[in-house]
């Protein structure tokens, strides 16, 4: 690690090293953040949602976006349309997309993240997990 | 952009590491290499999450799931179903006793909801072997504040402001502490650390020190700023060897950042920091014994005129205070001394760390407001007494303490309250006794720490406290009388006005709080030659029940001593004179026959 000389140093390495420990800070406020959770369940690892999460993050850092945290999820039943993610804005009631990648994901970004309006391809949601 | 998904926290404190948390660590790195994961998901040794009596931890963010009791074994399990599927691991989350419901997320569990976590903030978040984690949590912005944007004189008058008392034990106003050593004109100063944690049961300096290492090391400059002076000292005890480890490393780490040594940040302010090792003696956490032992001399305290702040280690000004004092002072520069002096009550602000042990249900660390409960402490965050017994009393400030009864579960905790019921704070060590604890016991086993510690250099702590013990000693024999009682009070308050350091003044607490709220207990002792709790084994009986011996011989044949005797399917009896209270006669009949009494 380089020497820090000055304040100005400090704050360029507290600026440089935020990413040390932001997953942890953005757990600890979850609720605050829009969550964005990727059904991990073999059809989806099948159907490509590791790939989704990774675009999503890539995505979500392109558009230099702090307030979005990516978590994974279980398999969600919703076998026929994988790869499936559920966003949770804050103090929303969580909306669960279908066939997520590709194009979607720029879609689901410019609409549902965020303005919080709706686009086509929802799964209404018709259970709750013991973790909601 | 990194692809860090998922970071995997596991408790690296003394408590899980001696329950195998390193090999966790190394199973859970080899099973996410092996599912090709390296690049997504981190695994970080993280300081003490503080409950202990679950642990080891493991912690994953960002989903904030907190898996308890975790073996080396699960670490497959984790990554399989968490990791690669998010799917929970039920078996392995905490079960809250009440409901009986699975929690995954610590926020919501009766241990962490009432806790206000200030000096142990990042304790159990950040990597302590990492500078780059403390800084990223404002790690040195306390320090470079203070260098560019306060005089030494504001620093002092802001920590004042806080109402910050020393958390070692004598909850002196930490300001007013720093005013005096600033006041002194002198080529040296020192600022000490005070690591030398002695009480028993008590660890909350060792878990800052293994979990957030920097934030003393941070501390002890602007204190080093606030006083001028340009050299640190912790005096640690050797037998911490994690947190000694820990704090090396992150001196060094500190150095090579350029955050510890000549002109810091490019300031004219220098500061450096050496550690100097105990050996673990309880007398040298005061403060002149501790000054003494540095300079290698004999571990025994001097007499206060001269205090340290004027002439303290090698006869220059040094100001001493505790790790968990310490530990406050970054957050009370960064926050302010408003919001530190909002929490808390009138006169002692701020948080309390706790070590929360004996016959409580969750054993932990705890740090909550000044001004919460014993109940709340006990009964909210430590979940009770084990096996549903009755809460008897809770022993408060380890062998300079007391006990609080059940009468003061609703008291308010702070300094002042724990004074006024004939306790104190101490360095937080909180055991709690339940109903099968005898209480001339209890004050035994502490006095029993004290004799043993005692330097010896004072009459009265040396030779008093011998003859205290004596005393108790022979109450738990059944060989004392009343008369007894009212000289083990009268000798008790001698000792306490004229032992010459700390630990003389308050090794007679545990004898005089527990006179003062078991009185019967004692006369029950003296006078009746029963110990109520059945624990003074000379007091205990076994005897036989004849009408429930079958003559069976089974005790006979147990009893080591020879003191059972009987003919066969006839009643047997125990010969008291002969009866060693092993217990094995009552273990081993099956018919109920044999009781205690």
């Amino acid at each position: 690690m380089d020497k820090v000389k000055s304040l100005d140093d400090l704050r360029k390495l507290k600026a440089a090293m935020q990413n040390a420990t932001e997953l942890r800070e953005k757990g600890q406020n979850i609720d605050k953040l829009i969550e964005v959770k990727v059904s991990m369940a073999t059809c989806g690892i099948a159907a490509g949602a590791r790939e989704t999460m990774a675009a999503m993050m890539e995505e979500a850092s392109k558009r230099g976006m702090k307030n979005i945290v990516f978590t994974q999820s279980g398999c969600m039943g919703y076998c026929h349309s994988e790869p499936t993610v559920t966003i949770v804005r804050p103090g929303e009631e969580p909306v669960t997309f279908g066939d997520v990648k590709g194009q979607r994901i720029t879609e689901i970004f410019d609409s549902y993240i965020a303005k919080g309006e709706l686009v086509d391809g929802i799964i209404p949601l018709a259970s709750k997990s013991i973790h909601d | 952009m990194t692809n860090i998904k998922m970071h995997v926290l596991v408790c690296g404190g003394t408590g899980c590491t001696s329950s195998r948390s390193m090999e966790i660590v190394d199973a859970l790195r080899a099973e996410i290499k092996a599912q090709g994961l390296a690049d997504e998901v981190k695994v970080v040794i993280a300081g003490c999450f503080g409950f202990c009596e679950k642990g080891p931890i493991v912690k994953i963010s960002p989903d904030n799931t907190f898996y308890v009791q975790v073996t080396p074994e699960d670490a497959k399990e984790i990554v399989a179903e968490h990791i690669v599927k998010g799917r929970k691991v039920s078996r392995l989350l905490y079960v809250d006793p009440k409901t009986t419901e699975h929690i995954s997320d610590s926020k919501h569990m009766d241990f962490y909801k009432k806790q206000l976590r200030i000096a142990l903030r990042n304790c159990g978040f950040i990597d302590p072997e990492n500078i780059g984690e403390y800084i990223a949590r404002d790690g040195y912005m306390a320090l470079g504040k203070a260098i560019f944007e306060m005089s030494p004189k504001q620093v002092v008058d802001e920590v004042k402001k806080s109402g910050l008392r020393g958390r070692g034990g004598g909850g002196f106003p930490t300001g007013l502490k720093w005013e005096i050593a600033a006041s002194y004109k002198a080529d040296q100063k020192y600022v000490i650390c005070n690591a030398d944690e002695g009480d028993p049961g008590a660890f909350m300096d060792r878990s800052v020190l293994e979990g957030d290492p920097h934030s003393i090391i941070e501390a002890m400059a602007i204190c080093g700023y606030a006083i001028g002076a340009s050299k640190g000292v912790v005096y640690i005890r050797a037998e911490y060897p994690l947190a000694v480890e820990r704090l090396q490393k992150a001196i060094v780490a500190a150095r090579e950042t350029g955050l510890l040594g000549n002109n810091i940040l490019g300031s004219d302010f220098s500061f450096d920091i050496d550690m100097y090792y105990g050996a673990g003696a309880f007398v040298c956490g005061e403060e002149t014994a501790l000054i003494r032992s540095l300079q290698s001399e004999r571990g025994e305290p001097t007499s206060k005129p001269p205090f340290p702040a004027e002439s303290g280690f090698w006869g220059k000004p040094s100001n001493v205070n505790n790790v968990e004092t310490f530990a406050n002072i970054p957050v009370i520069l960064l926050k302010g001394a408003d919001w530190f002096a909002s929490i808390g009550t009138a006169k002692s602000k701020g948080t309390k760390v706790f070590a929360l042990a004996g016959k409580v249900n969750n054993v932990g660390l705890v740090e909550v407001p000044m001004g919460t409960t014993l109940r709340e402490v006990i009964f909210d965050i430590g979940g009770g007494i084990r096996n549903g017994k009755k809460f008897k009393a809770a022993q408060t400030g380890g062998p300079s303490g007391g006990c609080l009864t059940e009468k003061f579960l609703d008291t308010p905790i702070d300094f002042d309250n724990l004074i006024a019921a004939g306790s104190m704070m101490g360095s937080g060590g909180m055991i709690v006794l339940d109903e099968d604890d005898c209480m001339v016991n209890v004050a035994k086993f502490y006095l029993g720490f004290t004799v043993e510690e005692s330097c010896g250099k004072c009459t009265p702590c040396r030779v008093g406290n011998k003859r205290m013990l004596e005393m108790l000693e022979k109450i738990s024999a059944g060989k004392a009388t009343e008369k007894d009682l009212s000289r083990l009070r009268e000798l008790a308050t001698i000792i306490k006005d004229t032992s010459l350091c700390g630990l003389g003044q308050t090794a007679p607490n545990p004898v005089l709080s527990t006179l003062d709220n078991f009185y019967d207990e004692y006369l029950a002792h003296v006078r009746d030659k029963r110990c109520p709790a059945g624990k003074c084994k000379s007091l205990m009986q076994y005897v036989i029940d004849p009408a429930k011996c079958k003559g069976c011989t089974m005790c006979a044949k147990v009893c080591p001593a020879g003191a059972i005797a009987g003919k066969v399917k006839e009643p047997h009896v125990i010969s008291q004179e002969k009866c060693v209270k092993c217990g094995a006669c009552f273990a081993t009949c099956k018919f109920g026959a044999i009781s205690k009494r």
